[in-house]
């Protein structure tokens, strides 16, 4: 299997990723997710502003499959906390992200992901957060 | 507008139930296609994370004394167990420290018991340029009582 049969393995997993139209780029072993423009997107339509909801998701969601391409065995990672900063309005066009992991430990991994949309060096959001990586314990 | 929601909101199915001075509730139906893990069935994390930020901006605006559009600046949120596959979500937030333009604002997601929740969240907006241009006087009065009548049992809410 590669590792874009992986990527697009773990996205088929995520209904919510592909109802918002989340696709994926291969580069070297570098994942980036796009998010697709489309009007549904929109939080505030005077300002033409993406919804701060949308780009939070689509953070979490890029730190999720990056995660799960390191993970062995491999239940889909769950966010346990997330912080999010909106640096710049979502734009209506296309956006980017790509993840970091800051620390894989045996349950939890810590991620930073950064999207962007004309510019990688002009990010529009940053998430940092913990994820579990592991199975739920059997209660 | 901003009661009526956005269109993202619309997109997945966000229903208005209540607002107030400081204070939102908004609530989300379940639906397959939100689902974050097909295996589970449990919504998406990032679903969440919307329906919280539109809760708690719509409290933040509720909180100015004009009229005014925010931007979140930060959010966090804490996911306390996985939403259980069906149940209809209910957001509450609270602005509970407003400056000229900016609102700090806590919220929480919950399917009917607030204390056995979903999800929390903090968050702090700021009032946008276009925000700070517009507003007139006794707008937001008018506002308030232009809208719509608040449900009375929300969809999921025990009663």
């Amino acid at each position: 299997m590669t590792t874009m049969d992986q990527i697009n393995e773990a996205l088929s997993q995520i209904p919510y990723a592909g109802e918002i139209g989340i696709k994926s780029l291969l580069m070297g072993d570098e994942l980036t997710l796009i998010l697709p423009y489309k009007p549904e997107l929109i939080g505030n339509p005077i300002l033409q502003a993406m919804h701060g909801g949308v780009v939070g998701a689509f953070l979490e969601t890029t730190a999720m499959v990056q995660l799960w391409l390191m993970g062995d065995p491999k239940p889909l990672p769950k966010p346990i906390s997330i912080n999010i900063d909106f640096l710049r309005r979502g734009r209506p066009q296309d956006t980017y992200a790509r993840a970091t992991v800051g620390r894989q430990g045996s349950r939890v991994a810590n991620v930073r992901v950064q999207a962007w949309q004309e510019n990688v060096r002009n990010p529009i959001s940053i998430l940092h957060g913990n994820f579990l990586t592991a199975a739920d314990p059997k209660p | 507008m901003f009661v009526e929601g956005t269109p993202h909101g619309a997109m997945l199915g966000i229903k208005f139930v209540a607002i107030d001075i400081d204070r939102a509730t908004l609530s989300l139906p379940y639906d397959k296609k939100l689902v974050g893990n097909k295996e589970t069935g449990v919504l998406h994390g990032g679903v969440l994370t919307t329906l919280l930020d539109q809760a708690c901006g719509l409290a933040a605006i509720a909180s100015f004394k004009e009229m005014m559009a925010v931007a979140t600046l930060d959010l966090r949120i804490d996911y306390m167990r996985a939403a259980e596959p069906g149940k209809t979500i209910i957001a509450e937030a609270h602005a509970y420290k407003t400056t000229k333009h900016i609102a700090f604002v806590r919220g929480i997601a919950h399917e009917g018991d607030v204390n056995d929740p979903v999800a929390t969240s903090q968050a702090s907006f700021m009032t946008t340029a276009m925000g700070r241009k517009s507003p007139k006087k006794g707008d937001r009065q008018k506002a308030i009582q232009e809208l719509p009548k608040p449900a009375s049992n929300p969809e999921g809410q025990k009663a």
